[in-house]
């Protein structure tokens, strides 16, 4: 009976034994290609964005064009094979977080938003050849209020108020006399309560002795469009918008 | 064993040995099993929230008012007729506080402005989840049977989707999902019905077979059933990821299928004026505006034109010359129900185009293509491809017939249990990221399934799982009250001879009467309101630019004397808006009323910002050139139009400036001054 016991006893420790060293094999299966692939094969001693910066999106969601960041030496020349790592605040996730840069020395990666609005800084680092090089790129996530001014921006306002045209729309902003503010402009714009631009958007410029090339939309908008305009371009101000706080903010 | 009883017997005495003690341990067991439930209450996660909640608001300024909003235990938001029984504001605290929009962390972040308030619909109607729960993990990442787990943020859009079907203008993901379902064809082979019992509709346009051996050879079709997005990237079309062999027998069987069909080939008999001036081709097929519709890889392989019709990047590769010849004579020869106009082209300018559509190919595109001659074996085997992959259920095929049900019913993908999903290895447990994987890769979901390879974004799929996560059955069950229906479109269909000139000139391609047509172009239901008669005959002759900045234009038809009268007696008769009365329009031109209108037109109201007047000092484009408006528009539209433009036309960007019937009077009266050179309504 007592050998019986023992006998099983081994065989089973035997299995577990097996199956522990079966499943950490696995284990480094899995993991050693992974790290073996992002060996870098040089470094370079520069970082500089391609494309896929200062986007906006709505949270939560992965940004329409992807971050790309080029490598290069103290000459200037694209680096390939450089690893390029990419860090965001918690929650914006990045698809891959780690990558080595292309044939023509440019690492790519999907973002995917937080689910907070607001800015995120993303920084790409890559290990330089005597110190650590990082790049810092912003992307904007929008709330649902944001986005909808967001949109209302896009039909009635960007026409003036942006002065980049693209094949699809060409900006007016050239064309006027007097020029409009740009929604990123935060120098101006933050100076500006809530109250003010609500009334130079429900009655045009002259409430506020602006110029009347700005036509009254308090006919047109309703409150809840006005405050998502409000909203949106508190949010892709630059330098970023403080909102007033109490006088009593903080004990 | 005996060593055991030993040291219980002992232990018995030690405890019960007299009554007085035996008194006083019972007394304590008995405290210590009532303190078990406070304990645990004490000791419970969302308890352990609610303190960390009262020392986060602890510095804060509104500390007070803070605190007095908040209610200690469990909160519960019953909603009996939703079916919401929600207890996540129990540890979600901050939700409501607006003072606390500057807290990142979670479970106290304040809520994103909505157009709902939390405790009029709960949490979990859009974010999914276990609502009665009152543990993080329960609430959030159940997957028991009859439990789903947390939406994901990227496909939060979904959520809305529930009730509203019309497009919200808040939510661009989940509208292009649900154009996207109609655009890819998704609802020819899968099912999909509203939770009022519509069905989505399909508005691609798929082309038919039955005729296609006199449009393109056997060779291309080979080679656009290997891989579509080789030949023209930007189609709908899917990879169908067919073996030599299938697609071989599969051209096959359609080549042969097909039908001769009266009038699909013309043979080119006219020199094409391309023959002397190569700009020829290039300048016609830019004056027809085909570009509004059709695109092309420019030299930098980017895509240029609109998305309406096919890519034409590789047309020569494709069509037959006397079949193109005879599409671009009369389309609807072919296909009575394409978007395409009827140009009514001289036969040289039909040469000139073929000449130069032709020409636009790749002479490596199939080159390596050789197949031989079609045995009876290949077409029975191709048809037997063609059933089984339902091709039939987008195209019409002679000699097969259109499958009914033939994908999976997806009315409430949204809701289908987590039980009845095989994940593949390594995938999160998920719906969404099941539906996800399907529509990215169908085929890695095993050997036997038929769906075929979309090229989608990334984004792209985001937005079509978003709107396939949409259809829940939850959705069903709502109040009717909360649903928002689509607003289908009309089935308007302009009557006579000019409804005829109106359907073949495609006109419901680009703009809109009564409810119906594309969004391209201005809606046209009250147009004989709006314009001049002089204007509109010149117009359809020869459509001038109103607006400068736009790239998609009105094309040019060669509309004949007769067909252009009828056409305007039409329009002025039958598109009358009752909001403009034409008879009751301000008559006084005095030029006092006109300096007036002028002033009140560069000062007060800055006009100027957004139209043109006077091509010298005004230079805005956003609105139309104003300089022979006069000419254009009546004037009881004018002063219609500006007294409420939205009234005219729904969403339109130009301002209401609530303007005074004087104000309006005057400028009225100052536009119906800017005539056309050659006096009023001359060309």
């Amino acid at each position: 009976m007592m050998t019986r016991l023992t006998a099983n006893f081994r065989i089973r420790a035997l299995a577990a034994v097996a199956l522990f060293s079966l499943a950490s094999l696995a284990g480094c299966k899995h993991q050693a290609p992974a790290s073996a692939a992002l060996k870098a094969t040089a470094q370079g001693t520069a970082l500089v964005e391609s494309s896929g910066g200062h986007q906006v999106g709505a949270t939560g969601t992965v940004l329409k064009d992807p971050l790309v960041v080029q490598v290069n030496d103290d000459q200037g020349n694209a680096v390939p094979g450089a690893l390029v790592e990419f860090h965001g605040p918690a929650r914006a996730s990045f698809d891959p977080s780690e990558v080595l840069t292309d044939s023509s020395g440019q690492a790519t990666t999907a973002v995917t938003l937080g689910n907070a609005s607001g800015r995120y800084q993303i920084d790409a680092v890559t290990p330089g050849k005597t110190k650590t090089v990082s790049l810092a790129v912003v992307e904007t996530a929008l709330d649902y209020q944001q986005r909808v001014g967001a949109i209302l921006v896009d039909k009635y306002c960007s026409r003036c108020h942006d002065p980049e045209s693209s094949p699809q729309r060409v900006s007016n902003y050239d064309n006027l006399e007097v020029k409009p503010h740009q929604f990123t402009d935060g120098n101006t714009l933050n100076k500006m309560s809530d109250a003010d631009l609500t009334s130079i958007i429900l009655h045009g410029g002259p409430a506020l002795n602006r110029s009347a090339l700005m036509p009254p939309y308090g006919n047109t908008l309703s409150a809840s469009d006005v405050k998502a305009l409000i909203a949106y371009t508190r949010v892709v101000s630059d330098p970023q918008y403080q909102p007033p706080g109490t006088v009593y903010e903080r004990k | 064993m005996r060593s055991i009883g030993k040291y219980l017997s002992s232990a018995w005495r030690v405890l019960f040995g007299d009554p007085v003690r035996a008194f006083g341990v019972v007394s304590l067991i008995l405290l210590l099993t009532l303190a078990i439930a406070p304990a645990k209450d004490h000791f419970s996660q969302w308890h352990s929230y609610q303190r960390k909640y009262l020392a986060l608001i602890r510095d804060r300024g509104d500390a007070v008012s803070l605190r007095r909003r908040l209610q200690p235990g469990i909160h519960q938001i019953w909603l009996p007729e939703l079916g919401v029984v929600d207890r996540c504001t129990t540890c979600h605290l901050g939700l409501k506080e607006a003072s606390l929009s500057d807290v990142t962390q979670q479970p106290f972040r304040k809520h994103p402005v909505i157009p709902h308030p939390v405790d009029g619909f709960g949490c979990v109607i859009c974010h999914g989840g276990q609502g009665p729960a009152t543990t993080v993990a329960e609430a959030h990442h159940s997957e028991r049977a009859g439990e789903e787990p947390i939406l994901p943020m990227r496909y939060i859009e979904s959520g809305c989707g529930q009730c509203h079907q019309n497009a919200l203008a808040g939510t661009p993901q989940l509208n292009l999902g649900r154009t996207m379902l109609t655009r890819y064809g998704c609802v020819h082979c899968h099912a999909i019905t509203r939770p009022d019992g519509s069905k989505i509709e399909a508005t691609d346009h798929p082309p038919s077979l039955a005729h296609i051996a006199d449009k393109t050879t056997r060779e291309w079709i080979f080679s656009w059933l290997k891989d579509p997005q080789a030949y023209a990237a930007s189609t709908t079309m899917p990879n169908f990821k067919l073996s030599d062999a299938d697609a071989s027998d599969i051209s096959a069987y359609l080549v042969s299928s097909s039908t001769p069909h009266a009038g699909d080939t013309v043979v080119a008999g006219t020199k094409p004026a391309s023959a002397a001036d190569p700009a020829a081709g290039p300048s016609l097929y830019g004056e027809s505006f085909c570009a509004s519709c059709h695109s092309v890889q420019n030299a930098a392989g980017n895509l240029v034109g609109g998305d309406v019709g096919p890519e034409l990047t590789r047309i020569g590769n494709k069509a037959k010359p006397e079949w193109l010849a005879a599409w671009l004579q009369n389309p609807r020869v072919y296909d009575s129900t394409t978007p395409m106009p009827h140009y009514r082209f001289t036969p040289q300018q039909i040469a000139t185009l073929v000449d130069f559509l032709e020409a636009k190919s790749d002479t490596d595109y199939g080159s390596g293509v050789h197949l031989n001659a079609v045995t009876p074996q290949q077409i029975a085997q191709g048809r037997k491809r063609i059933v089984e992959l339902g091709c039939a259920a987008c195209h019409q095929i002679n000699g097969v017939q259109k499958p009914e049900n033939f994908a999976p019913d997806l009315g409430t993908i949204g809701s289908k249990p987590l039980a009845q999903i095989v994940f593949l290895p390594g995938m999160e447990h998920s719906l969404p990221s099941y539906i996800a994987a399907k529509i990215r890769q169908p085929r890695a979901f095993g050997t036997s399934v038929k769906m075929p390879q979309f090229t989608l974004t990334a984004s792209q799929t985001d937005a079509l799982t978003t709107a396939l996560l949409a259809q829940t059955a939850r959705s069903r069950s709502m109040p009717d009250s909360l649903r928002v229906a689509v607003i289908p479109e009309t089935n308007y269909q302009p009557a006579g001879h000019a409804g005829k000139l109106i359907t073949e000139l495609a006109c419901f391609s680009c703009h809109s009467f009564n409810g119906r047509g594309g969004d391209m172009a201005p809606d046209l239901s009250w147009e004989g309101s709006s314009v001049q008669r002089q204007w509109l005959t010149a117009f359809l002759h020869n459509p001038n630019t109103l607006r400068p900045s736009l790239i998609r234009r009105m094309p040019r038809f060669n509309l004949s004397d007769s067909d252009n009268t009828e056409l305007t007696d039409y329009i002025l008769t039958v598109y009358q808006s009752p909001a403009v009365d034409a008879d009751s329009a301000p008559t006084t031109t005095t030029p006092d009323a006109v300096e007036h209108g002028r002033q009140l037109f560069y000062s007060k109201y800055a006009c100027q910002a957004c139209h043109i007047v006077d091509t010298k000092t005004d230079k805005g484009y956003i609105g139309p050139t104003l300089t022979q408006v006069g000419s254009r528009l009546t004037p009881a539209w004018i002063y219609a139009w500006l007294k409420n433009p939205q009234a005219l036309r729904p969403g339109v960007a130009e301002p209401n400036q609530n303007m005074s019937d004087e104000d309006a009077h005057a400028l009225t009266a100052f536009l119906m001054s800017l005539q056309a050179p050659g006096g009023r309504g001359a060309k």
